[in-house]
């Protein structure tokens, strides 16, 4: 035997395609040639792999190896391939027995004594490989948790070379359980809704911006609770479903960012870019190769962008194209990766530069037209896609002093997942998921508001305190309000409220 | 420069390998033959085909397969090398080989060769 394929898995966004990896042991002089469009971390794998199999008691074949990696089109990155390559050689050096090598996925990288060290990647990985009919899985013993995750496939976890090595020769494999990581304690305490004193507007918009989907921009003085209210959004956003969960749990695997012991996510993620962050961080980038920005690990959860005026107008601007099409094409010149970006969006801003401009603005440093132009930088294509926009007030002393503590989260909670319920027939028939999807035409005709509502917002209109965009925004609004209510159809109070968390900042931000 | 000590472990790996291609029917021509370019270590004649040979001696393997030394560039020298041995011998032959001759010799005095024919 002098040439012995392995199979393991490329990713190309959050999908992945098999890969072949051919060893041939030819005459000719040592040497060990790698094919197939390697990048600089697999080009290493030639030198890892070959100490780790000589560290593993195993004897380096002296001979001329070629190792090709097929499709050779396809661009193959970083270190998770060495165990592949190591088992290809072994196996064409007759070190190993070759057959039903076709059936497996090998993945991991390979330390220089030979031990195996995770890699990211493995749950997108494992769900190819299962598609691909591989239907059983080699990986490190860390990633076996995240890998298990994939129903109707073995994982087998080994710690080391020498380990997999035994394996294949008929030893058992190792314990399934992880060397104990250093246990991380829940040094967080899960963030509830009733942390948040007052602040009854800004906690109605959160519910309703959970009900319906609806992006959310809240204005208001530092130290009104802006980021406490973002925080909470997920602990009211219905828990995901095992499917979105794969899918959530993919994307943060692929940026390694997946807890070793837990790696399945079934909260809705919160990520919050510094308004620093470069364009790549946030939409995604990486710098030859694709990688998911902080919209696409925000998918399924929220996204929260505070001081949001701060953040780079291109970074503004490139936010459009996830918020309409839900997901994000990367293009770098190993390849072009689609990664899911469906989030809820959540902005916040002070209304000045200074901050203090609040009440009479008297403690306000900012020059009248500093003021203006501070959230003017929001303005625009951006804000049209944000339904809610609410003035925080700063908290009020009796609020504080009261020391009254909020509904809690789970009861919120309660209430979005019933008011949800009660929306998921009628969106169906209309090919919508939330309230924030209705379309327009319907929004005019069989999913208006009743007659009193609509003469609320039809009023609105003729004295131009809306625009005809604003008007959809608002009944899409009066909808999440009509269900959490329990109404059939929004009332002139739904459309009355939905109004005035729509204009709430308005009178800061310009033209709804 | 090679100390004393390497250049003898040389000359006993090339006067194994000199012994070898004998046994095996070639006719060893020319050892050690040298150019301004630089050094062919062992020319041997077999039928009608130069063979060129680049011997490498070590004690042990702890510094990788001896061959491993031999790169593209000591290749391309090589082939260079058997041109210009050509071009200065009378000797007919119809084309050149270049083979590369790994000769360990272990703690115990035992010596292993590795003989591989047509390495370029």
């Amino acid at each position: 035997m002098t040439l012995a394929t392995t199979r393991s898995i490329a990713l190309i966004g959050i999908e992945g395609a098999v890969v072949d990896i051919e060893a041939d042991l030819a005459d000719g002089l040592p040497a060990f040639y790698l094919l197939g469009l390697p990048d600089a971390a697999l080009g290493e794998s030639r030198d890892r792999v070959r100490a780790a199999i000589i560290n593993s008691g195993e004897s380096w074949p002296s001979r001329r190896i070629t190792v090709a990696l097929s499709p050779a089109s396809l661009p193959k990155r970083g270190s998770s391939y060495d165990i592949a390559v190591a088992v290809a050689i072994l196996a064409a050096d007759s070190k190993l027995p070759a057959k039903d090598l076709g059936s497996l996925m090998l993945m991991g990288e390979l330390a220089l004594d030979g031990r195996m060290k995770e890699v990211r990647g493995v749950l997108p990985a494992v769900l190819a490989a299962a598609r691909a009919g591989l239907r059983r899985v080699i990986v490190p013993i860390t990633n076996v948790q995240e890998a298990r995750l994939v129903p109707d496939v073995e994982v087998i976890g080994f710690r080391s070379l020498g380990e997999l090595i035994a394996w294949f020769r008929g030893v058992e494999p190792p314990d399934q359980l992880p060397i104990q990581e250093q246990l991380i304690p829940q040094l967080i305490p899960p963030l509830d809704l009733a942390d948040v004193v007052g602040q009854h507007e800004a906690r109605r918009a959160a519910e309703i911006a959970a009900v319906g989907e609806h992006h959310f921009f809240m204005v208001g003085t530092p130290g009104s609770g802006k980021t406490m209210i973002a925080e909470r959004l997920p602990s009211i956003l219905p828990i995901l479903d095992r499917e979105c969960a794969i899918e959530v749990s993919a994307i943060h695997s692929i940026a390694g960012l997946l807890p070793v012991n837990e790696p399945l996510l079934s909260a809705p993620p919160f990520v919050a870019p510094h308004h620093t962050a470069s364009r790549s961080a946030i939409i995604g980038g990486g710098s030859a190769h694709p990688r998911p920005g902080a919209v696409s690990l925000a998918h399924r959860g929220v996204l929260f962008m505070d001081e949001a005026p701060e953040f780079s107008r291109g970074i503004l601007d490139a936010l459009r194209q996830p918020l309409e099409s839900r997901f994000v094409t990367v293009a770098r010149t190993a390849g072009t990766a689609r990664y899911p970006a469906r989030f809820l969006l959540v902005l916040a801003a002070n209304p000045c530069p200074c901050g203090r401009f609040s009440g009479d603005g008297r403690a306000c440093t900012c020059s009248s037209l500093m003021v203006r132009r501070y959230l003017s930088r929001l303005s625009g294509p951006l804000l049209d896609r944000v339904d809610l926009q609410v003035y925080v007030e700063p908290v009020s002393r009796v609020d504080l002093m009261g020391n009254l503590r909020g509904e809690s989260s789970a009861a919120v909670r309660d209430r979005v997942m019933a008011a949800r319920e009660r929306s998921a027939n009628r969106l169906e028939k209309g090919g919508w998921r939330t309230n924030s999807q209705i379309s327009a035409t319907a929004l005019r005709g069989e999913s208006s508001a009743d007659a009193g509502g609509m003469s609320l917002v039809h009023r609105a209109l003729d004295e131009h305190r809306l625009t005809a965009r604003g008007l959809h925004k608002v009944l899409r609004l009066a909808w999440s309000v009509a269900d959490l209510e329990g109404h059939q159809r929004p009332t002139i109070d739904d459309v009355a409220q939905a109004y005035a968390l729509r204009t709430g900042a308005q009178r800061l931000v310009g033209a709804a | 420069m090679a100390t004393p000590s390497a250049n003898a472990l040389g000359r006993v790996g090339e006067e194994v390998v000199a012994r070898y291609l004998d046994r095996k029917g070639l006719h060893v021509l020319d050892r050690n033959w040298r150019c301004a370019d630089g050094e062919i270590d062992i020319v041997a004649l077999s039928n009608a085909t130069l063979v060129i040979v680049e011997v490498k001696t070590r004690l042990g393997v702890g510094h990788g397969h001896p061959l491993e030394a031999i790169d593209e560039i000591k290749l391309r020298r090589l082939q260079h090398l058997a041109r210009a041995w050509r071009e200065t011998h009378p000797i007919n032959s119809n084309e050149i080989r270049i083979d590369a001759a790994a000769v360990i010799v272990d703690r115990t005095g035992k010596i292993t060769l590795d003989y591989r024919k047509a390495v370029a």
